[in-house]
This record gives C-alpha cells, structure tokens and sequence, in this order.
C-alpha cells in the first residue's frame, strides 16, 4: 500500500512536467509575435518591447524554461500585465465563489446521478430507462451556457423565484448564498448528471447479471438491499473514477456558468483575462486547474482501496 | 490518471456482415436515422443559405433593434438590429464545418501517433505521457490559451479545438494497435517477413476504421459546442462572421429583453450536436459495441 501510495505520487510528476512544458511552449511557440499579439492591435513598439520583457521573451529559450520552472516550484506564478498584482494573489481573491459552486455541483450531481443510473439499470428496458438515457444524450448536446440562460429565462424572469445573477459570499448569510448558487449549480451539474447516471446504469447492470446477485435474490434479501448492498458497492469504482474524470468537464463548465450568472470566481477571471489579453493570468489559472484535475484523480485512484477491498496493491 | 485502455477484441458486428446487408441494418437504427436526417436538412439549410436568408446577415439597422420574433423578422433583431433568422442560417455554415474540419484533423493527427505509440515502443511512452498532459488540461482552457496568443481566426479556432481532441483519438488506436499485433494473422505476416508499412496498411489500419468513425462523430459533436462556447466567451471565431457562438455571444447584454438572440441558435446548437451525438451513438451499436461511451469519450 506504501509503495502504491509512493508510485501513484511519483507518477503524477511527469503529467505535471509536460502540462508546465505545453503551458511554456504555447507562448513561445506561437506565430507570429505573441508580444505584439497580447498588446493589441494599437500598441506602441515600446509597449511591445515592454510586455516582451517582462514576459521575458527576450532571452534564450533554454535560460527562459528554466526561470518559468524555478518559479513554478517556488509557488511564484507571475504577475498580471493589466494590474500588476501576482496571479496568485488574484487566483486566491477568486477562489470562494468557484469552490462554492464545484462543491454544490458535485454534491447535487451525485445525489441525483446516482440513483438515477440505478434505476435505470434496474428497470432496464422499461420507458424509465430510455427516459434517463435520452435526458443523458439530451444533456450531453446542451451547451452549458444556453442552459443557463434557460434557467435566467424560466426561473428568474418568469417565475421570478431567485435572483437572476451575482454572488453573495456565506460570511454574509447562508440562505442569500445559497439562492444564488441554485441556478448555477442546476446548470452547471445537468451534464455531470448525464455523465455519471450513464457510467453508474452501464456498471449495474453489468453487476446485475453476477451469480452473487441471484444468490441474493434467492435467500430472500429485499430489492433495496441487492440494489444498494450488493450491487451499487460492485460497481463503485468506475462510478467514482467518472466522478473524477468528469472534473475537467466541470472545470469547463465553471468557466462557462460563472460568466452566465456573473459570480466572481476564477471563471471570470480567466474569461476578463483573455477580453484584456492578460496571459499571465490565463496561465496560471490553467496550470492551477490542471493541478487540480491531476490531483483529484490520484485521489480518486487511492479511494479505489476504500471502495473494493478486493484491490490491493 | 489514465482511464484504463480498453481492450480490443475482434468480435461479430454489423462490420462482419457483406456490405449489403450492413448498409440496411444501418438504417434500421433509430439513432442513425435520426442523426442523418437532422444532419441533411440542417446541412441544406446552410447551404441554401443566401437563398433561404431575408436579410443580409452582417446588416446593421439600428431602427429594427431588438425586435421580438414577427413575420417580418422570424427569429428577432439583435443589439443592432442584424435578422436572428438570416444570421443563424449563415452560422449554421460555420457550425457544421468546423465540427466536419476538427473531427478530420483530430482522426487524421490521433491515427497517426496512435499507429507510432502501439508500434514503436521506444516512442510510445513519451508520446502517451505529453497525451495524458494534454489530457490534463481542461479543453477550453488550452483551446482559449491558444486563440488568444494567435489571435481570432476560423484557421486558428479550429486547430485550438482539435488538438485537446487528438489524445482521445491516439489513445484509442494506439490500443487497437496494442491488441491487433498480437492476432495470429498479424503474427503470420510478420512470420512470412511481410514488411511493417505493409502491416499496418493491410492488417491494423482496417481494424482502426470502425472505431475511428464512432470516435469521429463523437468529437465533431463537441467541436460545435466547443466553436459556440469559445465565440460565446469572445476567444472565437472573429466578431463579424455570424457564427452560432458569435450570434449569442451578441446576446448577452440585453438578454433579459431579448431572451430570442440566444435562444434560438442555442437551440440550433442543441439540436445539431445531438444529432451527432445520437447518430454517433447509433454507429457505435452497429459497428463497435465495444467502444463503450466510457471514461475516454467525455469531456
């Protein structure tokens, strides 16, 4: 188990290694000149020279690399050519409204997926199933936006239940902040849902037709009890490596969401970052969200012991 | 990290049966029919565009802004008076071909590393360790990455989403690749000293196209949401070219007044991508039950 844990760990380093490369090489590789590209169209040859400075465009490929990993590893992620603050600063300013709605999105998505999958396999073939399954093809083709503007459209302009956008932090009462994260969190988890019920209904069902399942049957052990005992904890695993997967799905949508219903989170900031041409800034939201992703499916692989017993390593 | 790599087993599909035969189990798919349907008549609404549209699209009439839908303008007026319905006519164009150019470029650049990783073991660690990097890195974040350091183009906007899409493709030869070399009929050609472009040309490409057109349609599908969304955050296709995307994105500030602007083509959005998707799905149950619509085929 120790030596997994240290091998699965190591692991993680040259996926790391090569998403900081292709981070670095995207702006040197670029046609064209990036500096001249990132000032915009009426920018100063002087303004150029300045962002090809300070981005350190200027100096040899080899001794740039090794600058941008050197700061990597100190936590340093650069500063904002718009503000001038460090992107971490900015990052952490962000962070609250973006954790929010990613943990209210999971949470939501799962509750709702999950036993969605199980009914659908345990009622396959009926109307119930290929209800769930077209409401999953449904919610895969969406694009997230035009469904949040659905909800801004049914919920909060017609119906006129909950506010239409903004974000109001915790600190300030629980109820506003959780109104206004219904919304974003319903837009945000339809295609998670989608996601996870399909990978949840394929992995019953193929658990369904095991001869422990029958066996459970036959000594009399109730429907819920062979639904959630036996079957749903056969077939965990490749529901919670979806649930891991499907993170760089969300942190896609969270981009998305968070400039539909205007919460201040990192979403914004990426989507202000690339109307300003703030490079800085998009890299290290990138770098940040590619970290996350990486580190939650190792975790996701580590659960796997939890999850299966049977899975030793 | 890496989802488990599917095993490729030869089995007995509609891909056995004499083509005949296939062609007609092929239309008797709900999805396929569907999918096809959808595709052909949204395909001859773009290409009769300049026939079909009322108004020229890119026309600003600021005296007809935001109109809702009437039987002058179907669809509405947007901010500045352009017709929703002509504009989203012409984007239907822009939808459907990059969708078509991203899933070639994808296939094409994924075939060809795939064929390298499953068959040249030296390089096949390197070139699936930058595949799962580049998996790492959520999608739109490296397509936005890239359009905004090469500035917005339909060139550019296309080569942005195709290459998170390459992974999925290379990873799925590559295991083709990885489990046909071991058939006896490969080893046999080997045995006889058939020379290896010889073998991939007769023995592993064949194997590779069934999958490869599942996949295909997979990512055509998520090549129009991802167009729709990068136009839609402003790192898209250029303003001024009517693009599904680029017609909502027009709706943001008044979408409270006039919801229209980004209903419509999201619905059109909506509708084209499960096309795609259903008939994909359908592909998929005819030609390659195994392709599971599993971890490697979401995004």
């Amino acid at each position: 188990m120790g030596r997994f844990l240290a091998g699965r760990v190591l692991a993680t380093i040259p996926v790391m290694g090569v998403v900081a490369t292709i981070v670095f090489l995207l702006l040197r590789l670029a046609p064209g000149d990036p500096a001249a590209i990132l000032a915009g169209d009426a920018a100063s040859p002087e303004h150029i020279a300045e962002i090809r400075a300070r981005l350190g465009l200027d100096q040899p490929i080899l001794v740039q690399f090794a600058e941008w990993i050197g700061r990597l590893l100190h936590g340093d992620l650069g500063t904002s050519i718009i503000s001038n603050q460090p992107v971490t600063t900015l990052i952490g300013q962000r962070l609250e409204p973006t954790l929010a709605l990613a943990t209210t999105t999971i949470l939501f998505a799962v509750i709702v997926a999950v036993p969605l999958g199980v009914l659908s396999a345990w009622r396959h073939g009926t109307w119930i199933d290929r209800g769930v399954m077209t409401l999953s093809v449904l919610g895969f083709s969406i694009p997230v936006f035009v469904l949040g503007y659905l909800w801004i459209f049914a919920v909060a302009m017609q119906l006129q239940w909950l506010p239409v956008q903004g974000y109001v932090s915790f600190r300030q009462g629980f109820w506003p902040f959780l109104e206004r994260l219904i919304l974003p969190t319903l837009t945000l988890s339809v295609i998670y849902i989608a996601l996870i019920a399909r990978i949840t209904r394929a992995s019953v069902l193929e658990v369904l037709g095991e001869d422990y399942i029958r066996t459970a049957h036959a000594k009399g052990v109730g429907e819920r009890a062979v639904l959630t005992h036996h079957a749903l904890r056969n077939a965990a695993v490749p529901i919670v490596s979806v649930i891991g997967i499907g993170i760089a799905l969300l942190i896609s949508g969270v981009v998305i969401t968070e400039s539909v219903f205007n919460l201040p989170g990192l979403g914004r900031l990426t989507v202000d970052a690339v109307l300003a041409r703030d490079y800085p800034v998009i890299q290290g939201v990138i770098l940040l969200f590619s970290a996350a992703y990486i580190l939650i499916n190792l975790a996701v692989d580590v659960s796997y012991t939890i999850f299966d017993p049977r899975i030793r390593y | 990290m890496s989802a488990p790599a599917e095993p490729f087993i030869a089995h007995e599909t509609a891909a056995d049966l004499p083509d005949v035969r296939r062609a007609r189990a092929l239309w008797r798919n709900p999805g396929v029919v569907f999918g096809v349907a959808v595709l052909l008549i949204i395909l001859l609404l773009a290409i009769g565009a300049a026939y079909l549209a009322n108004v020229d699209p890119i026309l600003l009439r600021p005296r007809f802004r935001l109109r809702a839908p009437s039987a002058i303008a179907w669809l509405g007026t947007d901010q500045f008076g352009r017709d929703v319905y002509s504009r989203v006519l012409f984007g239907a164009r822009v939808s459907l071909f990059i969708g078509f150019a991203v899933a070639t470029i994808a296939v094409v650049a994924g075939l060809i590393i795939g064929l390298v990783a499953g068959y040249l073991r030296l390089l096949d660690a390197i070139l699936m360790r930058v595949m799962d990097g580049v998996m790492a890195i959520p999608n739109i974040l490296l397509a936005i990455a890239m359009v905004t350091l090469s500035g917005a183009g339909i060139l550019t906007v296309i080569v942005a989403i195709a290459i998170p899409e390459i992974p999925r493709v290379a990873r799925l030869v590559r295991s083709v690749v990885l489990s046909v070399r071991e058939e006896p009929y490969v080893e046999a050609a080997i045995g006889v000293g058939t020379p290896v472009p010889l073998i991939m040309w007769g023995h592993i490409l064949p194997n590779t196209i069934a999958p490869l057109i599942v996949q295909g349609t997979y990512t055509c599908a998520a090549a129009i949401l991802t167009e729709a969304i990068l136009s839609f955050l402003g790192a898209g296709i250029p303003t001024e070219i009517p693009s599904w995307g680029n017609i909502m994105a027009e709706g943001r500030q008044s979408f409270q007044i006039a919801p229209w602007v980004i209903l419509f083509p999201g619905f059109c959005v909506a509708l084209t991508v499960l096309a795609v998707n259903v008939l994909g799905d359908g592909l998929r149950d005819m030609l390659d039950p195994r392709i599971a619509r599993g971890m490697d085929n979401l995004r």
